[in-house]
């Protein structure tokens, strides 16, 4: 179970002068949920597009499963359809309904016959919890509706590895929990997440280890208790206590 | 003087009139929908070429350029005046319809692009796949207007000869001295052929329109 799925080693992102992480350096294990958390502004995001190479970073390197995917010549179409990726806005595509949503990976990137495609888009569907809604267009669906199929529609492509970035930043506070459930049952069931969240309350309970970053770099990981309640910075221990009280405050408030 | 042929002599002028409208505006679309993929996806040095190519297009007086384009194209190779004014009117609607469709392609968000690169997509089959299916279903209304002017301008190739509505109006006006009869006649067949486009295109767009909740 200690295989690494995902390495990073000293990634650094600038846009012009500006410095939005340096010296970025993260291993995560087969079936590892690492939650990042971090104040806004320190590249969380930027880091997770950088991972699936929807941004490319300027120095440092990345291995998908022991091969270099910043290797020159690397093939990035290949490399994404290995890392899911579910965005904060959900970026569904519009035209197509939930059900053609999460096929369109398998029949136009996996070449996977319709008929096929189908069964398994359907059953991706299943896994969120929405098999009944396959027909319905993302304007017709909720938010957090429409968050559950764009992770159906990650999950569609099999990936080695799921990035979380806010899932359920835009999201009503009474459709959070749907979302959130989603996630926790895909960590029990051993997938390997690397999810950016200020849900603490997910963090505490799913998380192998959380990931602490601000200004650019990590200041310190460890698992949850350690974070929680033996933090090695004072800052550490500020900021976690702070998000938790700001959403734990909202969760009551959904009561 | 006979009314029936007065106006069957005009009204013989419309397929010349459609004809012309059905090889310009494909051929615009075709040329346009190109040059908005590549002025929005073709990197700086593509955009800029086809920045210019809407600029010079669009600052020219359709009439001024299609005699221009003709001359050009009719001296090198050996084309009637029916397919040069044909081809002219398609070339200057592709520089309008080429910011009909960059227009619709800016207003679906990067975002599509993203989510499509982000499943494993290349450029091209996020284009094929996401981009264009939700930026023409956007470009109708705006098209639906530029092909009533295409319609309209049709009738700059009587300017050449091709014996299209407007010719053959103000031949039988002269010829009878009937001008109010002769133009008004070509008015009303003008009219009808765009509001029976753009109807067909209203009820097409609300045909592809996606649904979504109130």
């Amino acid at each position: 179970m200690t295989k690494p799925i995902l390495t990073v080693k000293n990634l650094a992102k600038k846009y012009g002068e500006n410095i939005i992480f340096k010296n970025i350096s993260l291993t995560v294990n087969e079936g590892d949920t690492i939650v990042i958390i971090g104040p806004s502004g320190t590249g969380k995001s930027t880091l997770l597009r950088c991972i699936n190479l929807l941004t490319c970073p300027d120095e440092g390197q990345i291995w998908l499963d022991d091969k270099e995917i910043t290797a020159k010549g690397c093939n990035e179409d290949a490399v994404r359809q290995h890392i899911g990726m579910v965005f904060q806005n959900f970026l569904l595509f519009n035209h197509l309904t939930a059900i053609e949503n999460v096929k369109l990976g398998l029949t136009k990137v996996k070449h996977m016959n319709p008929a096929e495609a189908q069964i398994k888009a359907m059953n991706e569907l299943e896994r969120v919890g929405l098999a009944d809604r396959a027909n319905h267009y993302p304007g017709q669906l909720s938010g957090g509706q429409q968050q559950r199929v764009a992770i159906a529609r990650a999950l569609a492509m099999d990936p080695r590895i799921m990035l979380f970035d806010e899932p359920t930043s835009a999201l009503d506070p009474e459709l959070i929990g749907e979302v959130l459930e989603v996630m926790r049952k895909l960590a029990l069931e051993g997938m390997t997440m690397l999810v950016v969240t200020h849900e603490m309350g997910f963090a505490r309970e799913v998380a192998d280890r959380i990931v602490f970053l601000e200004k650019g770099s990590i200041v310190e990981e460890g698992t949850p208790d350690e974070l929680f309640y033996k933090p090695k910075f004072e800052r550490t221990r500020e900021f976690l206590w702070k998000i938790t009280e700001l959403y734990g405050k909202k969760e009551t408030e959904k009561k | 003087m006979d009314v029936g042929k007065f106006f069957q002599y005009i009204a013989s002028g419309t397929a010349y009139t459609v004809a012309v409208t059905f090889i310009a505006l494909p051929f615009g679309l075709i040329v346009g929908l190109l040059f908005s993929l590549l002025h929005v996806y073709g990197g700086k040095f593509s955009s800029r070429i086809m920045s210019l190519y809407s600029t010079i297009m669009r600052g020219i007086p359709p009439i001024v350029l299609l005699f221009i384009l003709y001359f050009i194209v009719s001296g090198s190779i050996n084309l009637s005046p029916f397919w040069a004014g044909s081809i002219s009117l398609g070339i200057v609607s592709s520089a309008y319809q080429m910011e009909i469709i960059r227009g619709a392609i800016l207003s679906v968000s990067s975002g599509q692009m993203m989510a499509a690169r982000a499943i494993g997509m290349n450029k091209l089959q996020a284009i094929q796949n996401v981009i264009l299916p939700q930026t023409l279903r956007l470009a109708i209304p705006p098209w639906s207007n530029e092909a009533a002017i295409v319609i309209k301008d049709s009738s700059l190739v009587y300017a050449l000869g091709v014996p299209e509505i407007l010719r053959r109006a103000q031949l039988i006006s002269a010829s009878t001295q009937e001008p109010f009869l002769a133009f008004t006649t070509a008015a009303l067949i003008y009219f009808a052929l765009v509001f029976l486009t753009n109807r067909l295109l209203d009820l097409l767009e609300r045909k592809l329109r996606i649904p979504a909740n109130p």
